[in-house]
């Protein structure tokens, strides 16, 4: 998983409640051996229309938002399935964190879990942030998690909660298996006296 | 605590965790990890992504078997793209990682719950995962054996452990003597009806007592690969000499040596005398009957001389509205004779039923018989092995003079995955573990049996009680 410190970028504002998670990636394009790739799938119904051809008003269509890395939403973002789809399909366009009044439980998780920053923030602030990201390009936003906060165009900055521990695992970039390498040495370890022990386990 | 009397779960798990963290989960140290095509894609993309290695060679082995076809096609390559697609991928990915492979057309292919027992792949004493609920099947090696996630996967490639919290102690015995025409299928749907789909929830169950100690390893493996469908986490089965006498000479099992240590060491694993169950349950071998489901879950089991039960004597509201949805799904009638039931297909297979001694047990009730005229009947072999050692012993003409098909190894017709489906409407008797709604093809009705018993109802052209074939 790919660390997450400080982001300076894009920030795309999609304000809509409820965006579920087959809004994010549709079920027929679950049929995949990657997680990868599913970028350009984000959103289909919103993003293109039948023919395949773009909606010219759907944000991420538009410069500077093709090439957003924040996504600013309302309330409940990612309800729906608990599949990892949403955060793979999220983080294969270029998204690394999501800033909205609330989460779904299982996307808050998952988002984590992938390397995405969810950050949950009130109502009013985040109407504020939405017109700062309707400014584009001019107006990038900063989220630096290490300080945990969010730096407006302006140069305010705004505080945000975050889990101690999944703030450790994105700092580092720590998955769940990044968190069990810290313990190689006891696998090593643990190997080692295996080996004596049951050496036709290694064989 | 050293000295506290242990179970058989409790030995295996105490002998593989790496370090206890500090919520209580444990780093649980993987002996055997076995793929296959459908769960492992998206983990060795994540590996690529994190630039990642497979930590244990030796420790990993990859196969082929859910997206298959079980006939000749299988040379010319698989019709469906997105299988397709997930069996070059997997074999484009043990080529990267350098992960041990079985090839599709290599004699020792199948069923990967029946290939880890016969290659000696799955030994006792060992904790084995793979990304298939089925895994439980291993545990009948006196291992303790569960299924992963696609997440888990990547995480076991990686690191070969897993996190996990222990599970609770349960025991099933089964003392006596069963009768004839019945086998280990019957005592697993027997429990299973007993104790209900959850009635395993949080648990491990050891299999225990006398009729369970006269299985041989098949039977064990077809009793503890049904474990997952009374909702217990694994199943298993004590290691004793039958354990022992299967897996010597196995191509994968210690030799000289190491095979005296090794047997050393599983002698000293079954549960100590005293040691703590939490939950206990016992059934005696003697009542059970050959036994068929009727329903969509594999609780919703009857002897063979039961009749369809009628929604309207249910217990409660909910239970009755599941009780007519089954009823109408299954083409039932309440109070019909579950012997009524004419069956279209039979499917002798799966990581239950494929081993050669089911195979002998379908080719003695087959031999000089003749399949129902309206019957398809196949007889899926779990492995290229079983496949050669049944056509040794000559079963596969007895079974194609019968009239079955002789397929392939593979999954074949336990899920709707493969080219092996039954159509809407039409009604198997099937020697897998699964009866869900759809499990054999969209709108298949599914009755689970024994492979005897399978083997009757396609004689007979509806579901039969074998103890009328003895003669
Ligand atoms: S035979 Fe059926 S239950 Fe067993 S591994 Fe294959 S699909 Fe799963």
């Amino acid at each position: 998983m790919k660390a997450f410190t400080t982001l300076t970028g894009v920030a795309a504002p999609l304000p809509m409640a409820n965006v579920d998670t087959d809004k994010i990636i549709a079920a027929r394009f679950l049929k995949t051996i990657a997680r990868t790739g599913l970028g350009k799938n984000l959103f289909h119904a919103m993003r293109f229309n039948e023919d395949g051809s773009e909606k010219p008003d759907f944000v991420l269509n538009q410069e500077p938002y093709r090439k957003a890395e924040i996504l600013i939403a309302f309330e409940n973002f990612g309800c729906g399935s608990s599949r990892e789809h949403a955060p793979w399909a999220l983080l294969d366009f270029g998204i690394r964190c999501v800033i909205a009044p609330d989460f779904a439980d299982i996307f808050h998780n998952n988002s984590s879990k992938n390397g995405i920053l969810p950050i949950r923030l009130p109502r009013e602030i985040c109407e504020k942030l939405m017109e700062d990201a309707k400014m584009g390009g001019n107006a990038r936003l900063t989220v630096d998690l290490e300080r945990q906060v969010v730096v407006r165009p302006s140069g305010e900055e705004i505080p945000f909660e975050v889990d101690a521990f999944r703030k450790h695992c994105l700092l580092n970039g720590l998955d769940d298996i990044g968190q069990t390498l810290q313990h190689a040495p006891s696998i090593d370890e643990y190997e080692a006296k295996r080996r004596a022990e049951a050496p036709w386990l290694f064989a | 605590m050293a000295n506290q009397p242990r179970t058989l779960f409790d030995k295996i798990w105490d002998a593989h965790v790496v370090e206890t963290l500090q919520d209580g989960t444990a780093l649980l140290y993987i002996d055997r990890h076995l793929v296959h095509e459908v769960t492992s894609p998206q983990a060795f993309e994540g590996l690529r992504v994190a630039g990642r290695q497979v930590r244990s060679l030796h420790g990993t082995i990859a196969v082929v078997d859910h997206n298959i076809a079980t006939d000749a096609s299988r040379r010319t390559g698989i019709e469906d793209p997105e299988s397709r697609l997930q069996v070059e991928t997997l074999e484009k990915n043990v080529a990267e990682f350098n992960v041990p492979y079985i090839p599709l057309l290599d004699e020792r292919q199948g069923i990967v719950h029946v290939i880890g027992p016969e290659l000696g792949l799955s030994l006792p004493g060992m904790t084995i995962v793979c990304g298939d609920s089925h895994t439980s099947t291993h545990g009948a090696m006196g291992a303790l054996a569960f299924g992963i996630g696609t997440s888990e996967v990547e995480h076991v490639l990686a690191t070969q452990t897993v996190l996990q919290k222990p599970a609770k102690n349960m025991r099933v015995t089964v003392d006596g003597v069963l009768p004839p025409g019945c086998t280990a299928k019957d005592i697993t749907l027997a429990i299973i009806g007993k104790i209900g789909t959850a009635g395993g929830t949080g648990h491990v169950i050891e299999y225990a007592g006398e009729a369970i100690r006269a299985l041989d390893m098949a039977g064990r493996m077809t009793l503890c690969n049904m474990s997952i469908e009374a909702g217990a986490r694994a199943g298993m089965v004590a290691p004793d000499e039958t354990t022992i006498a299967y897996v010597e000479g196995r191509p994968h099992a210690p030799k000289g040596e190491a095979w005296e240590r090794a047997v050393a060491w599983w002698r000293s694993l079954p549960s100590d005398a005293g040691a703590h169950f939490d939950k206990e349950v016992s059934l005696r071998a003697e009542e059970i009957t050959p036994q068929v489901t009727w329903g969509t879950s594999p609780e919703d089991v009857l002897p063979i001389t039961g009749v369809v039960p009628n929604p309207a004597d249910a217990r409660d509201e909910t239970r009755r509205a599941q009780l007519t949805r089954m009823v109408e799904y299954m083409g039932l009638i309440p109070g019909q004779k579950l012997t009524d039931l004419k069956v279209d297909v039979v499917f002798i297979g799966s990581c239950t039923n494929s081993r050669i001694e089911d195979i002998r047990a379908a080719a003695a009730i087959a031999r000089g018989r003749q399949v129902a005229a309206h019957v398809r009947a196949l007889v899926v072999p779990g492995s290229g092995l079983v496949k050669k050692q049944a056509e040794a012993e000559g079963l596969d003409r007895i079974l194609l003079d019968a009239g079955f098909e002789w397929r392939e190894a593979g999954c074949s017709m336990c899920l709707g995955m493969n080219p092996d489906k039954l159509t809407p409407g039409q009604r198997s008797a099937s020697t897998s573990n699964r009866n869900f709604e759809g499990r054999q093809g969209p709108g298949g009705r599914t009755h689970l049996c024994s492979p005897a018993m399978a083997a009757a109802a396609a004689i007979k052209g509806h579901l039969a009680d074998v103890r009328e074939f003895s003669a």
